[in-house]
This record gives C-alpha cells, structure tokens and sequence, in this order.
C-alpha cells in the first residue's frame, strides 16, 4: 500500500506540473502505471544491482517500465508501406508527392516505440525519389519544407531518425536543402556514407547542412552492411538496426560502477564484470520472453499483420556506459597512472575489457534474436540527462579530449566496431570550417577508413545543438531552465545533459 | 640538411584545400608591422634571454651555448617569446625533410595534403623539395605559403612537385608595400605572374588592415593586374581582416575592418570577374 500512495503522490506531482505539455503528461503517468506492474521473472541478484541508488547501481534499463508491451524501437518497413498502402489505416499506395508524404505523416502516428513516437521514420531519400517529379522542384522544396515542420513540431521527440544515402538522389539533395534552412532539432538525420558511391558534392551538401542544423551524421557504410546486412538503419540516437524489425529492450552496464565493487583489474574482469554481464543478459531474456510470448504485440499490432515488421527481424541491444570512467578508477586502484584517452595502457585497459564484452555477447544465446545469429548487439549507450560523473560508451570524457583531434580520432579508432547496434563520437567545429567544409570531409573519409562508425558535427555556434546523440535547440533549453513548457521531451534531457555532462564544453576543433 | 620547424599542426582548415598538416618554418626576410606570428621571423642566436624568464624551468643553456627546450615541462605560457629581443623562440627543433615527414604520416588517412608556411618558406627551398617528394610519394598534395619575395622561377624542380601556392600581396603600391613590409613588392607581383602563367597559383592572400594602407585602392590595382589571368587557372581571393592576436604591442593598435568594408572589397573583385573570395 505504502508503494501505491508513493504512486498516487507521484501521479498528482505529474498532473499538476506546470512545465510538461499535454502529452508528456499523459506518457509520464503511463510509466507511473506501468511501475506498479510485477510480470516479470526477474533473475536473482538483479535488484540489488539494478535498484541500487546512485553509484551502486550496476545495470540499467533506461526506463522501459517493468511490463514491456511493445519494442523499445519499431523500424517499420516503409518502402513496403508505400508499395502496398495499409489495410488498417485504409490508405492506397500514393501516386505523387503529395500522398506520399502525407501517408508517411498518417502512418507515423502508429508508429510504437518506448517514447510513444517513432524512432525511424524512413529512408527519406529512398520513399520519396519515385514522387520526386510529380511536381516542380520549387514546389517539392516546399512540400518538403512543411512535411519536415510537420515531423518537428508532432514527433516531439529527438530520439527519432530519418536515413539518406549512400548514394546521391535528387530527394536527398533537396531534404538537405531544406533542412539547412530549417536548423530543425527533429528528426535526426544519418547519411550513410561509402567512398565511390556517395560523391563529393552530395557530402559537401551534407556537411554544410550539418553545420547550419547539427546534422546529418555520418555513419560508415561499408562497416555497417559488414555486420547487418544492406537492410539496415539507423534508428533512435545511432542506433544500427534491422529494417523491418528492431530491437526489443536495450539494457546498460554502468561500468564505473562495476569498477567500484572491484578491489582491482583482475577482480574486475574474472568477478565482478562477468556476473554483472550475466544478470543483465538473463534480464533482457525474460523483456523479450515476456514481449515475445506474453504481450501479444506482434500477433496483434498491424504493422506486424501487415507485413511492416517482423518478429524475426527484432534483436536487443546489449548496451554500456562509462568504459572511461572503468578504466581510470581501475588504474587508480591498482595504484598505477595512465588516463583514458591519453595513455597507451590505459586505452589497452579499455580494449582489453571491450574484448571480454564481445566474447561474453558472443556467447550467449537468445532465441528470438535470429536476425543477428541469436546474439545482442553492444551498444556504447550516450547516458541519460540524471546521469553524473558517468562517460557516454566509449568516449573520452567531456574536458579532457586530447588536444588534436587526430589524436583523439586514433583512440576512438580503437573502440567503434565493437558497436553494430551504435556508437558515434560528436565534434564541435570552429567556424571558420563554414569555408572549409572538405576539411571535414577529409576527415570523415580518413576516419571510415581507420574503423571508425559514426560521427557528428556541429558548428560551435549553432542554435541546434547535438546533446549526447540526439539534437537540441540551445533557445528551447533556456526557455525550459526559466520554467516555461517546451514542445518537445527531449529539450528537458538536454537542459539535463547540459548541467550534468558539460556538453556546452565540448572542445573546439 | 636541416630546417628550423616552429611548428606543426596536424589537422589545418585555414591553410589550403581540405584538411592539412601545416609545418611552419622559422625565420623570415620581410617585417610586416601586423605580423601575427612574430616569433617566427628570427632565428634564436642562443642568448638566454628566454632561459631565466622561463616561469617553470622548461629552458635551459647546453654547453654549446644553445637553447634547450623541455616540452614536458611547458606550460605554453608563452613568456620566452614575449621576451625574445630577436622575434625568435626556443620552442623550435631543428628537422631534415625525413623527420618532419614523420610527423606528417601520423595524420594519413586523414588529411589530403600538407602546407607549409613559415615564417617564409621559400628561404629553405632544398628542404621543400625533399619534404615534398616524400609526400608525394604517399599521395600527398603539397602547397607553399609565401610572402612571395623570393622568386619562384628560379626553383622549378619545387614547382613541379609543388600543387599549389598560396601567395601574400601585401599592397599593390610599391611605396605602401614598402611601409608596411620594409620589402619592395616587384618579385611578389612577378611572382603572381609567375605562378599564375604556370597554373600553380592557388590563392592570393590579403590582410586589410585600413589604418595601415589604402586597402580599397591595392584591391582594385591588384583585381586589375590579375584578372587576365583567370582565363588559365581559376584562382581563390582570400581578404583577410586585420586581428590584433599575436601582433607586436608597437602594431597592435590597428582597427579591425568591419563586414561592410569587406563586403565591398569583394565587390570590386567581383566586378573583375573574380568569383572564388573568401573573407575570414
């Protein structure tokens, strides 16, 4: 009784909060609910790890709720969608641009995920280049223009991705266009880039783009299709993930902390890391058990009947946070010196730990993780905005990069690949590169080749900013740190990050 | 054969096309007032100056009477070359063509090219030519920063491993450029010619510095004298407003040209049919 007038008191804070919109109200006391729910088998020790306060806390489930009724990210099939139209929402193919991108705004407002809003909304580029001439150009700009506006202003989440690319289409030409014009914080939006297929000029487009509005990213082609297969997006912050499918639960080990019940290295790797490991797998068997087997999501939900999701193309993300933060606690303790990010045997700490991940994930097996051969995917999790003192995957922290950039680029070099489900370094560009802009491009290409993932750009004096992996207006931020009510979910994680993770004070390049 | 190498900076997006490792040579032939690197200009002739000023003992003498510099110790407080009564600093190494390109390799796959400034340059032509073979070797582009005193014809095995120049026209006017160098500016505008005839032109730099000379009149001379050339190889106008950072206190008292200024300046040269400008 004592938890459900916990509850109660909760519910009546949220109800009567003056900065959430309508709709982060209504989400927020749907958690509320959902906390008092007891479906789950939960495997023995999980609590103490995954409850703890503060620095205790080992694992962490990013607030998926404790009775999962959906994926925590749905990346429909949306070519299928505007081949076939939809039974369910009574819609034909479209014919021209103007049903097309009106079926794609119908169709989103279906679209699941943990944030109540979808986390892909399409290979824009791709759905939208068979309608691209049915009108003028001038006029597809502007159809553009307000479908994007559109997406800003109802997704009212960051945590929701458009794709474009490889390969240069007057579609995506025209979206970048708009969106330097826009400087819009939603959607996020990755261009898949392959040297050869994606031209120069297409990516000069981009990087312009990117430093007028924070995006696209840049995410690494070759290296992504290795691993998922051409049918792959990026979802979410830089989420690599199926098409058509997705990932049920995404879980996080909070490795510094794991570092602090460690009495050294060897404690660490042989102890304390692998039973950790353990309970957080076995966790996020039984999300999907019950997801899976119980929840009934995936007999019942249209995008699974219509054929715009498999059940077989969803997988999990085996996520972590604070491989930094290990390694420079663990040195401490065993009383040697080295930091993270700028000494040899600290960044082989990190490699060395990363490897023990990897042949852990190798080894485990989940039935209902076909697409990626009955194994999680690692994810390098970008933290949360409460999170203090904790380092986003594997990213050297914030303050203490390296003074040149190639230098920090030739340690990240080291850490990307372990990520297929994602991880992405964020850079902050002076301004005089707006002149320069194949000075990035030089740079993304010597990265994809040196095994980098994922990388993101902004201008150092840009209003949309990137937080973490999603995209905030520095304006909305001050706007919410003064008490007024903000449109979207995630200016709140930014105003958040920006207090705790010191994200204003990313170094300069 | 060794040069005097101030610095290195991996990643450059201010000195030629793309991303370049920028190798800036000690040691120059000219005195512009606003110089904003004056360090470079003198060679160090080991007379300690710096040594005891140093706030964290990074310098101290050798028994040769040179200067020996502790990169460990440095806090790049930048005391030793405020110091220096010879436009000089102790925080140099003396490089062949072979170790500097070591420092270069590092940054491949991640640069297109390298650049090397100074200083001026162009008074170690024998280490550039080593320098730049071994670049090209790797794919390297490779492009020279000149005040452009030194005459490029006279150095045509460089040239021909050498993509680009990038090239300083001070003033146009003999007598301005004089006041503002102590150099005459024949060679220079040669240079251009040069250059320019040889495709090898890939950038005139201009600093605008208003109190100091008749800007808008040395931007209109200089896009008259240069536009017949554009015909053979497009070249970029860089305009280049004036900054106080690391000028000489003496020269640092200049106005800062307004946007508005600029902007017109690239009229003018748009007027003769320039259309690569650039203003930083």
């Amino acid at each position: 009784m004592e938890r459900v007038n916990e509850t109660r008191e909760k519910i009546l804070e949220i109800i009567k909060s003056p900065s959430l919109t309508h709709e982060q109200k209504v989400t927020n006391l749907a958690g509320q609910a959902d906390s008092l729910m007891e479906v789950l088998d939960l495997p023995e020790g999980l609590d103490e790890l995954l409850n703890a306060p503060g620095e205790a806390q080992c694992i962490c489930d990013l607030s998926e709720g404790h009775a999962p009724m959906r994926p925590r990210y749905i990346v429909p099939d949306y070519e299928k969608f505007m081949k076939e139209g939809s039974c369910f929402l009574q819609l034909a193919p479209p014919t021209d641009l103007y049903e097309a991108l009106d079926h794609l705004l119908i169709l989103y407002k279906h679209v699941p995920s943990v944030t109540n809003y979808p986390v892909f909304v399409g290979h824009l580029d791709r759905l939208l280049e068979p309608f691209i001439d049915t009108v003028e150009e001038a006029q597809a700009k502007k159809l553009l223009k307000m479908f994007m506006t559109h997406i800003d202003r109802t997704v009212l989440d960051s945590f929701s991705h458009a794709n474009i690319g490889p390969a240069p289409t007057k579609a995506g030409r025209l979206l970048l266009e708009v969106e330097a014009e826009l400087e819009n914080a939603v959607p996020n939006l990755t261009l898949k880039y392959e040297e050869g297929v994606t031209d120069d000029a297409f990516m000069l487009k981009a990087i312009d783009c990117a430093l007028h509005s924070a995006k696209p990213s840049f995410a690494n082609h070759a290296m992504f299709r290795s691993e998922l297969t051409e049918d792959y997006v990026i979802a979410s912050c830089y989420n690599g993930l199926p098409l058509g499918g997705g990932s049920y639960t995404l879980c996080r080990l909070i490795l510094g902390n794991i570092a602090k019940r460690s009495s050294g290295i060897q404690d660490f790797e042989e102890n304390q890391l692998p039973y950790v490991m353990d309970i957080m797998a076995r966790y996020m068997d039984e999300r999907i058990r019950f997801e899976v087997e119980e929840s009934g999501f995936f007999e019942n939900n249209f995008l699974a009947k219509e054929g715009l999701i498999h059940r077989d193309r969803f997988t999990a993300m085996f996520g972590l946070v604070g491989l930094a933060d290990c390694v420079n606690l663990l040195l401490e303790k065993e009383g040697k010196s080295g930091r993270f990010g700028h000494d040899e045997n600290a960044n082989d700490l990190g490699v060395e730990i990363m490897e023990i991940i990897q042949k852990f994930n190798d080894a485990h097996v989940n039935p209902y993780c076909e697409v990626t051969g009955g194994h999680f995917l690692l994810h390098a999790q970008v933290g949360l905005a409460e999170d203090q003192n904790v380092t986003p995957g594997t990213r050297i922290p914030i303050g203490e990069e390296p003074e040149e950039l190639i230098d920090q680029l030739l340690v990240l070099s080291r850490f990307h690949k372990y990520f297929p489900s994602g991880t992405g370094d964020i850079f902050s560009i002076d301004l005089t590169v707006h002149k320069n802009p194949e000075y990035v491009l030089d740079i993304i290409k010597g990265a994809f080749k040196k095994d980098l993932r994922y990388l993101s750009f902004y201008s150092s004096d840009s209003d949309v900013i990137r937080v973490t992996g999603y995209l905030v207006k520095r304006s909305e931020m001050e706007k919410l740190d003064q008490g007024l009510a903000v449109l979207q979910d995630t200016t709140a994680l930014g105003l958040g990050a920006s207090k705790n993770g010191h994200i204003l004070e990313r170094k300069v390049r | 054969m060794k040069a005097v190498v101030n610095r290195i900076i991996p990643f450059s997006s201010v000195d030629g096309p793309g991303n370049r490792t920028a190798i800036f040579l000690q040691g120059c032939n000219i005195n512009c007032k606003y110089c904003h690197n004056p360090e470079t200009r003198g060679l160090c002739i080991g007379c300690g100056s710096c040594v005891e000023q140093c706030p964290v003992g990074a310098l101290s003498r050798t028994a040769e009477g040179r200067i020996r510099y502790d990169a460990s110790k440095c806090v790049q407080c930048d005391t030793c070359i405020h110091v220096c009564p010879h436009d000089s600093s102790p925080r140099t190494w003396e490089m062949s063509p072979e170790e500097a390109y070591e420092k270069v390799k590092r940054q491949i796959p991640f640069i297109r090219g390298i650049t090397v400034s100074g200083g001026e340059c162009m008074l170690q032509p024998d280490f550039l030519l080593e320098l730049f073979r071994l670049a090209g070797k790797d794919g390297l582009t490779t492009m020279i920063d000149s005040n452009g005193t030194i005459p490029f014809w006279e150095f045509p095995e460089l040239l021909s491993v050498t993509d680009g120049v990038m090239l300083d026209i001070k003033a146009f006017g003999a007598k301005e450029h004089q006041r503002i160098t102590e150099a005459s500016n024949d060679t220079v505008l040669k240079n251009a010619v040069y250059l320019a005839e040889q495709s090898k032109l890939y950038e005139v730099r201009c600093v605008i510095v208003p109190d100091l000379y008749d800007a808008e009149q040395s931007i209109r001379d200089m896009g008259k004298f240069l536009a017949p050339y554009l015909k053979i190889r497009e070249f970029r106008i860089k305009i280049i407003a004036y900054r106080p950072m690391g000028v000489r206190e003496a020269y640092s008292h200049y106005r800062i040209p307004g946007r508005e200024y600029l902007d017109s300046l690239a009229d003018i040269l748009r007027e003769y049919g320039f259309r690569d400008i650039v203003m930083i």
